[in-house]
C-alpha cells in the first residue's frame, strides 16, 4: 500500500455504492467509540456488535465499489487513504456522539434507530439490484439491520417512555439530529443514475416508509416531531462537517503512520 | 490424522469432504463449519481444490481465521483456494440437525426458524411476548433475555430463572 492519497471515480455507481459503504464505515467508527463506555455492560457489547456488523457491510460495500471503479483499490486503501472530500457519507453518520456530552446514550440511540431504519428500507430495495454483487452484500445486510433498528426501537422507546430526565434528554436528542435527517432523502443526479440503471432506488423513494416507522415508535415512546428543518447537509459530495476531519485523523492514523502496515 | 489417499477423484474428494467436516467453527467450537452450514460447496481443480464457504454475519471476525484454518486443514489436497459466496445469504436454518443437538449440549440454545427478516413487515413496539426458551442446563421455560448480542454477533445473552444460570441464544437470521 503506497502512503499516497487516493481518489475514486466519478461514475454514478461507483458513487452510489461509495455513499452506502461511507455511512457503515463512519457510524461503524462512531459505534466502536462506545466501547468501554456504554451505561452497561450489555449495552457496550450491543454497540460493539453493531459496528461490526456496520464495517462488515462497508468492508463489503468499499471492496465492490473498489471494483467498479477499476483503479484497483482494495477496501483497505479505500478506508484508509482517501482524503475527507473522497468521503460520501451523508454528516449524520459522522456526527460526534453527543453535542452536549462525548458520549450521549439517547442522541446514539435516536441516530441508530433513524439509521438503521433508512438502512433496511435501502436494503430491501438493494436485494433487487441489476448488480448481482450489490444484491448478495443487501440480502445478507438487510437482515442484520432489522436486528439493529428492533434494538434501537427498543430503546428509544424505554428512554421516552422512561423518567422525566430520560424523556427531555430523548427529545433533545430529536431536535439535535432533525436537520441531518434531510441528507437522507434528497435524491440527486448520482440516484437518477442508479435507478436508470437498476443499480438501487433514489434515496426520496424511501422518506413515506421511514417517517412511518419513524411515527410508530415516536408515539409509543411518548415524543413528538420536530418541525421540518430547511437545513440540507452535503456530505454526499464530500463537503463534511467540522467532525470529520478528527474522525478521520483516528481512523486513519496507523495507516497514515505506517504505511501498508499489516497485522 | 492419517494422510488421505490421493488417488480416485471420487475418493479424493470424500477424502476431503471427511476432512472438512472436521474443522470445528473458532467462536463455537462445539460444531464444525459443515454442521455450521457455511461450506456451500467442495470442487476439484487442476491442482488442488476449491471450497466455496459463505459469511455468516457481514462482520464477523472469524471470517479470514475460518479461511486459514480450511486451507491450513486441507492443505494435503494441493493448491486450495477458497470462494466467498454470498449469494444466497446464510440462514441459521442451515444449521444441520446434529449440530443443533452439539450446540444444546454445549449450552447454547439452536435457533429457532428465521422469521423472514427480509420481506415481512416489521412488528417496532408492542411485539408479542417473545418465544419462551427451554434452558439447556435444566430444561426450565423460564427464562428471560438479558441482552439481545452476545459475546459474537451470532449469539444473544439469557438466563434461566429456575436454575438462575445465564445461558447463550444462537440468533434466528
Amino acid at each position: 500500500m503506497s502512503e499516497a492519497s487516493i481518489k475514486v471515480g466519478h461514475q454514478p455507481a461507483v458513487q452510489y455504492l461509495l455513499r452506502i459503504g461511507d455511512s457503515c464505515l463512519i457510524l461503524g467508527q462512531r459505534l466502536g467509540e462506545w466501547c468501554g463506555h456504554a451505561p452497561v455492560l450489555e449495552e457496550d457489547l450491543a454497540l460493539s456488535n453493531m459496528a461490526l456488523d456496520l464495517i462488515g457491510q462497508a468492508r463489503a460495500l468499499l471492496t465492490h465499489a473498489g471494483e467498479l471503479d477499476g483503479q484497483g483499490h482494495d477496501e483497505d486503501q479505500l478506508a484508509f487513504l482517501r482524503d475527507e472530500r473522497q468521503y460520501l457519507n451523508p454528516v449524520l453518520m459522522e456526527l460526534p456522539n453527543g453535542f452536549e456530552a462525548s458520549h450521549d446514550f439517547a442522541f446514539t440511540q435516536w441516530r441508530n434507530f433513524a439509521v438503521s431504519t433508512w438502512l433496511l428500507l435501502l436494503y430491501r430495495r438493494l436485494q433487487h439490484s441489476s448488480d448481482a454483487g450489490l444484491a448478495a452484500i443487501a440480502a445478507k445486510a438487510v437482515k442484520e439491520a432489522a436486528y439493529q433498528q428492533q434494538h434501537a426501537a427498543d430503546w428509544v422507546v424505554r428512554l421516552g417512555d422512561g423518567t422525566p430526565e430520560s424523556a427531555a434528554r430523548m427529545q433533545t436528542a430529536l431536535q439535535q439530529l432533525w436537520p441531518y435527517f434531510n441528507e437522507l432523502f434528497d435524491a440527486d443526479a448520482v440516484d437518477a443514475a442508479a435507478v436508470a440503471q437498476g443499480l438501487g432506488p433514489a434515496w426520496s423513494e424511501l422518506l413515506p416508509e421511514w417517517q412511518a416507522h419513524l411515527a410508530e415508535v415516536l408515539s409509543d415512546a411518548g415524543l413528538t416531531l420536530p418541525k421540518a428543518s430547511a437545513f440540507m447537509s452535503s456530505g454526499k459530495r464530500g463537503i463534511h462537517s467540522e467532525h470529520m476531519g478528527h474522525l478521520l485523523a483516528e481512523l486513519q492514523y496507523l495507516q497514515r503512520a505506517f504505511p501498508g502496515g499489516r497485522w | 490424522m492419517t494422510a488421505p489417499t490421493l488417488q480416485n477423484t471420487c475418493g479424493r474428494l470424500d477424502a476431503a469432504w471427511e476432512v472438512l467436516r472436521q474443522i470445528p467453527d473458532p467462536e463455537v467450537p462445539a460444531i464444525s463449519l459443515c454442521e455450521l452450514g457455511i461450506v456451500r460447496d467442495l470442487r476439484e481443480t487442476a491442482g488442488g481444490l476449491e471450497v466455496v464457504l459463505t459469511p455468516t454475519y457481514s462482520g464477523c471476525p472469524a471470517t479470514e481465521l475460518i479461511q486459514d484454518d480450511v486451507r491450513a486443514a486441507l492443505s494435503a489436497f494441493g493448491e486450495v483456494s477458497i470462494i466467498m459466496q454470498r449469494a444466497p445469504a446464510w440462514t441459521s436454518d442451515w444449521i444441520s440437525a446434529e449440530g443443533r443437538d452439539k450446540l444444546r449440549a454445549y449450552g447454547i440454545v439452536p435457533p429457532g426458524p428465521a422469521a423472514g427478516s427480509a420481506g415481512q413487515p416489521i412488528r417496532l413496539v408492542h411485539r408479542a411476548a417473545m418465544t419462551q426458551l427451554a434452558c439447556p442446563r435444566c430444561g426450565s421455560l423460564q427464562t428471560e433475555k438479558l441482552a439481545a448480542f452476545g459475546s459474537t454477533p451470532c449469539k444473544a445473552l439469557y438466563r434461566c430463572l429456575a436454575c438462575a444460570e445465564p445461558f447463550e441464544y444462537f440468533k434466528p437470521i
